[in-house]
This record gives structure tokens, C-alpha cells and sequence, in this order.
């Protein structure tokens, strides 16, 4: 297991190599410095010795070599430097985001996972009867909202007319059940469509195997088959298919912490978008790439522990 | 008068009028005529004449069918015009369904403007009501369709032929073209879909083309996956060794030979990609990195009516237009995708 972990570490390197690649082809090649220097700067004509000042305090101004071997070292040590647009530690602002990040995304994740295998069961139940079919249907429905009409429906629905919860904000400790309410709803209601219709495509495909057969001949009733035999060996493919993304909840939700003001990383991501400040976003992009990088390692894991047929060698 | 449009000099300004006016009414007629020709040539090969013969009995993929083909036509509409007297560019879509400037909020159907301290009186009757600067908000929905439609179409027109060529390419040849294609992939899929989009989109900067490359550069990556597994299992098949034992070279074997039979996964994956692209409009207007201020979208639609429910009227009527629409043709686009899927291939049946 610890081989088969260190040469995956070996084969992120390449990747981590390209990534950092790319965002300096994108952020120090494409776009002109000057125009970064005007946009970031709070002066409505600034002189160019506030351009030049600003271009060296942020690096900028260094001969593109110099610039690649700083970018490099800084994404690579993680040392990700101030924001271009606040001049604030970048580290400092995601240390303090990580936490309701990763609480509403884990809160977001566990319900929808929980719902959409329970729903999946019940559906494959019921496989070939109205019910099924409906079901199925109801799935393609809730796939083609988009999420935006589902924050801004669901904020009004709930909050507005229900005044089931508050509109939108944010406290630590328990009461933020309160505020994660209603974007765990929507969470839920903006993925169940695509995941259900894929855990009961995996789900049927068990139902026809050998040994539900011989579970049934033995006398088993359906509902013990069912959750007990088949969820187990279903289990496998949902497992592939959910465990990648759980390190991608501490970067958090793009659209729902900024929609409903949760002050996570998702949020510090959309605002560096509204001020086009390169340097968070070239944090961001590289961060996720390595917590993508460790979800597929936990996938390939996970899978070797549930699935003893797996051996990772 | 000195038009815009002229493309010849100021005696000919009649004859370049009309010139331009048809250079520009040629393009989407052209794309319109090509749509057609390839279904109704598609139809008398036997594979595709089979699964048209499936999706007719599915009444579910008739009206997905019908309703797409609604939307194209608004669509086609709108990029089919001619110069008015005053030498603006209009479409028939605006020379039909544009109703004079109001002031400000109406309700559908109503007679005075709605929120005013002091109540206007309205210029015309608006099926869908007026937005806040008083545009007509039914006309904005119909000017949203042709913008969907460019993104879906022109997003599918960059990725396709770039997913099929390295996916071919490296299924065909393996070993190091293989190595690179894969590595270039991978890289590309490993950054998180929505920051690989918004970093492209910050440096291209906001509009409609830059979109959809953006679009087209970050969505290529699933076709290519699936046309160089399937290349593999076609790489060895026996037409594939037949071809060139008949001296046939590795260009005219790949997409010639091979590429006919990757055009139903090809069809499939772009069906049920197209109404991703159109969501990820939305999305990316909420991010305020979509198509900009000057171009009509649905997303900047929902985008400028998110605030309005909280107002007192609640103004309802352009969140609902502009997301019944994208809903609408979102949803035609999912239904009809899985029926031609069925369709075409029956082993893929869900």
C-alpha cells in the first residue's frame, strides 16, 4: 500500500509540473502586466511610478525566466504569496475559510449521498413498474434546472415565503445548521437527477447477478437482497464515483458560499474573480489540482479496502 | 446616409447594401441548408435509418425533437435580417417582436408600470412584461435562444473536431503520440472544471467567441477519452487491416475508415454535452464572466434578476422567462439525447 502510494505521489509530479505550466502561460504570458497594475490599483489615473511601484512590489516586473522559476518554486513549496488585490497573505484568508468550507460541503455531501442512495434502492425496488419510470423522468427534470434559478428559488421558497430559514450569512458552532439548511436542500434537489439515474443503472446491473440469484433461492426476501447483498457489491462503483470529490470540499462551493455569504474558500475564490486578482485564483487552481490528484489516490484506496478482488500492485 | 454595414463605395451604396445584407443573411442560411443535408443523407445509411425508425415511435424524442428544432428556428430567425432605412442591422426576430422602450418594471399584460412612486402609462401591451429599464422582456427570452444556440453549437464546433483528432490519433498510433496525448488530458482534467474555465475566461476576457473557446478548450477532454478507447478496439479490427493491406495510408485509415464508426458516440456525446454548455452559461453570468453586458443571454438574464424577488412588488417575470426557457430546452436536449442513445446503440440502454 505505502509503494503503491509514493509512486502515485511520483505521478503527480508531472501533473503538478503541467498545471503550474499552464496557469504561467495563462497568467504571465496572455496578459499584459500594465493592465493588471491599472485594474488592481485603487487610483483612477494612476501615474506610472505607482504602476512600476506596484509591478515590483507584486513581482511583475521581474524578465519572464526570473518570474517562471519564482512561480514554479511558489506553487511547488506552496508558498503562495500575498493576494494582487488586497495584498493580504493568501494563507492566512484560505486558513480562516477552510473550516465552513469544508462543514457546509461535508454537511451538502453526506445528505445528498445519503438521499440518492436511499432513492436509487427504493427506485431499483420498484424497477419496470409506473413508479420507476416516473422517477427516472422526475430525474431528467430536476438535471435541466439550472443552479443558479435553484439558489435564487430556493433562498425565496424557503427563507422568503417559508421563513424556514435565515436568507443568507454565516455563524460558527451549532447554529450554523440554520444557515447550511437551505443549501443543503439544494444541494441535494441540483444532483440527485444524474446520480440516482447512475446508481441504479450500477444497482440493476448487481440485481441480475449469480449470487442474488442464490440469495433468493435460499429464501431471502427482496428488501434484505436488496440492502444487504446488492448495496454491498453496488457500494464499489458509488464508492469510485463519490470519493474523488471529498477532498475538493475544502475548497469549497463557488456559487453557494457566494450566493448565500458563507465566508469560505468558495467565497474568497468568487471575490478574487469580481477583482481579477491572478494570484489567488493561480493558488486555486493549483491547489485543486492536488487535492484532486489525492481524491483519485483515496478512490484507488478505498476501492482496494472495499473490494478485497482489488489489489493495488 | 452613410451606413455601417457598407462594404463598397459611397455610389454604390445600394448595391453594397444589399451585398452585405446577403453576406451576412448567407452564413446562418448556409449552416441551416448543411444541418439539413447531413440528416437527410445520414437517413439513407442503413445504421442511421434504423435508429430514425426507432426515435419516430418514441413520442418523448418526437416532441424533444419538435421543440429543439423550435428554438433553432427562433434562433435562425434572429441571425437572418436586413439593413433598415436608417441603415441599423435588424432581424426578423426584432422587425416582429420588438415593442417600443417603456420606463421602468411592468407586469405581464399590464397597462401601467408597476414600482413607480407615480405609475406610467405603457406604449404597448408586453406578454412577459418589461424589465427594469423597460425592455420588453418576452423579446429578450427570443434574443436569448440565438445566443444559447451559438454557445452550444460554436462551443461543439471547437471541441469535437480537437477531441476527435487527439483521440484517433492517439488510440491509433499508441506508444509515445499516445503518452503525449493522454499527459495533455490529464493535466487539463485535473484542474477543478469551473477554475480552469474562469482562468481562461479571465485571461481571454468576456464575450461571446471568447466563450466559446474558453468552453471548447476545457470540454474536449471526455470525447477524447471515449474516441481513443473505441480507436483502440477498431486499431486491429479485420476492415482496419484489410484497408491496409490494401496500401492504404495511416491519414486516409484513421478518418476515413475509422472515424465513420465513432459518429454514433460522437452524435451521443455532443446531444448530451450541448445542454451542459447552455447551464454553464448561467453559471459563468453569475460569475459575471459570461457574454457580457452588449449580448442578450438568459444567463444575464437570471444574473440581473436576482435581486428582484425580494422587491415588494415581487417582480417575478424575468427569472421565470429567462430560466423556463433555458429549462425547456435543456430538458428537450437530455430527453432527446438518451432517446437517440437508446436508439442507436440498444447495449447502452440504461
Amino acid at each position: 500500500m505505502l509503494r503503491y502510494v509514493i509512486r502515485r505521489i511520483l505521478y503527480a509530479v508531472p501533473i503538478l509540473i503541467g498545471v503550474s505550466l499552464l496557469t504561467f502561460l495563462l497568467f504571465y504570458c496572455t496578459v499584459s502586466p500594465e493592465g493588471m497594475a491599472r485594474r488592481n490599483l485603487s487610483a483612477k489615473n494612476p501615474t506610472p511610478q505607482q504602476i512600476q511601484g506596484w509591478l515590483h512590489e507584486h513581482g511583475y516586473d521581474k524578465p519572464r525566466s526570473e518570474q517562471f522559476k519564482k512561480h514554479m518554486r511558489e506553487l511547488f513549496l506552496l508558498r503562495f504569496g500575498n493576494s494582487d488585490a488586497s495584498g493580504e497573505p493568501i494563507w492566512d484568508r484560505l486558513r480562516v475559510g477552510i473550516g465552513p468550507s469544508f462543514l457546509v460541503g461535508s454537511l451538502i455531501f453526506l445528505a445528498a449521498l445519503l438521499t440518492d442512495i436511499s432513492l436509487s434502492l427504493y427506485v431499483a425496488y420498484y424497477r419496470g413498474t409506473y413508479l420507476d419510470y416516473w422517477a427516472t423522468f422526475l430525474g431528467v427534470l430536476f438535471m435541466s434546472i439550472n443552479y443558479v434559478v435553484y439558489m435564487i428559488g430556493g433562498q425565496w421558497i424557503v427563507s422568503k415565503l417559508l421563513r424556514l430559514a435565515p436568507l443568507a450569512g454565516y455563524e460558527s458552532g451549532p447554529t450554523a445548521l440554520k444557515f447550511v439548511f437551505v443549501p443543503m436542500i439544494i444541494g441535494v434537489l441540483a444532483g440527485i437527477g444524474s446520480t440516482v439515474r447512475f446508481y441504479r443503472t450500477v444497482i440493476l446491473e448487481e440485481i441480475n447477478q449469480d449470487y442474488v440469484r442464490t440469495a433468493r433461492a435460499k429464501g431471502v426476501g427482496e428488501q434484505q437482497v436488496l440492502f444487504r447483498h446488492v448495496l454491498k457489491n453496488a457500494a464499489i462503483p458509488i464508492l469510485t464515483s463519490t470519493v474523488t470529490s471529498i477532498p475538493l470540499l475544502l475548497l469549497g462551493g463557488l456559487l453557494t458560499e457566494s450566493f448565500f455569504n458563507i465566508p469560505g474558500v468558495g467565497s474568497m475564490t468568487f471575490d478574487a474573480i469580481q477583482s481579477q486578482d491572478f494570484a489567488v485564483i493561480r493558488a486555486m487552481v493549483f491547489l485543486g489540482t492536488i487535492l484532486y490528484i489525492i481524491g483519485l489516490t483515496l478512490t484507488d484506496i478505498s476501492y482496494a479496502i472495499a473490494d478485497p478482488r482489488v489489489r493495488l500492485e | 446616409m452613410l451606413s455601417p454595414t457598407r462594404v463598397c463605395d459611397w455610389n454604390n451604396m445600394q448595391f453594397s447594401a444589399t451585398f452585405s445584407n446577403l453576406l451576412n443573411n448567407a452564413l446562418p442560411c448556409g449552416i441551416v441548408a448543411l444541418v439539413l443535408i447531413a440528416i437527410v443523407r445520414a437517413g439513407r445509411t442503413p445504421l442511421w435509418a434504423e435508429a430514425y425508425r426507432r426515435l419516430r415511435r418514441n413520442r418523448v424524442a418526437v416532441i424533444s425533437l419538435i421543440v429543439i428544432a423550435l428554438y433553432a428556428s427562433v434562433a435562425a430567425l434572429d441571425s437572418v435580417g436586413w439593413t433598415n432605412a436608417d441603415g441599423a442591422w435588424t432581424s426578423v426576430i426584432d422587425r416582429v417582436f420588438q415593442k417600443p422602450q417603456e420606463r421602468y418594471y411592468s407586469a405581464p399584460f399590464a397597462f401601467m408600470t408597476v414600482g413607480e412612486p407615480k405609475p406610467h402609462r405603457l406604449n404597448a401591451r408586453h406578454i412577459l412584461g418589461t424589465d427594469a429599464i423597460g425592455n420588453d422582456v418576452f423579446y429578450q427570452t427570443l434574443k436569448g435562444c440565438r445566443t444559447a444556440m451559438i454557445i452550444g453549437g460554436m462551443t461543439l464546433l471547437i471541441s469535437t473536431p480537437l477531441a476527435l483528432f487527439f483521440g484517433i490519433v492517439a488510440g491509433y498510433f499508441g506508444k509515445r503520440v499516445d503518452d503525449a496525448v493522454q499527459y495533455v488530458y490529464t493535466v487539463l482534467n485535473s484542474i477543478p472544471d469551473i477554475l480552469l474555465l474562469v482562468s481562461m475566461l479571465l485571461v481571454l476576457g468576456q464575450g461571446l467567441w471568447q466563450l466559446c473557446v474558453a468552453l471548447g478548450i476545457t470540454s474536449w477532454v471526455g470525447l477524447c477519452r471515449l474516441s481513443r478507447a473505441e480507436t483502440l478496439k477498431h486499431r486491429d479490427r479485420e476492415y482496419v487491416r484489410a484497408a491496409r493491406a490494401l496500401g492504404a495510408g495511416h491519414g486516409r485509415i484513421m478518418f476515413r475508415h475509422i472515424l465513420p464508426n465513432l459518429l454514433p458516440i460522437v452524435i451521443i456525446t455532443t446531444t448530451l454535452g450541448f445542454s451542459g454548455l447552455v447551464m454553464t452559461e448561467a453559471i459563468l453570468s453569475y460569475l459575471q464572466l459570461g457574454v457580457g453586458e452588449g449580448t442578450g443571454s438568459w444567463g444575464n438574464m437570471i444574473d440581473g434578476a436576482r435581486l428582484e424577488l425580494a422587491r415588494e412588488p415581487i417582480i417575478w417575470w424575468s427569472l421565470f422567462a429567462a430560466s423556463t426557457a433555458m429549462f425547456v430546452l435543456v430538458l428537450a436536449f437530455n430527453l432527446f439525447g438518451d432517446a437517440l442513445r437508446d436508439a442507436i446503440d440498444p447495449r447502452l440502454r440504461s
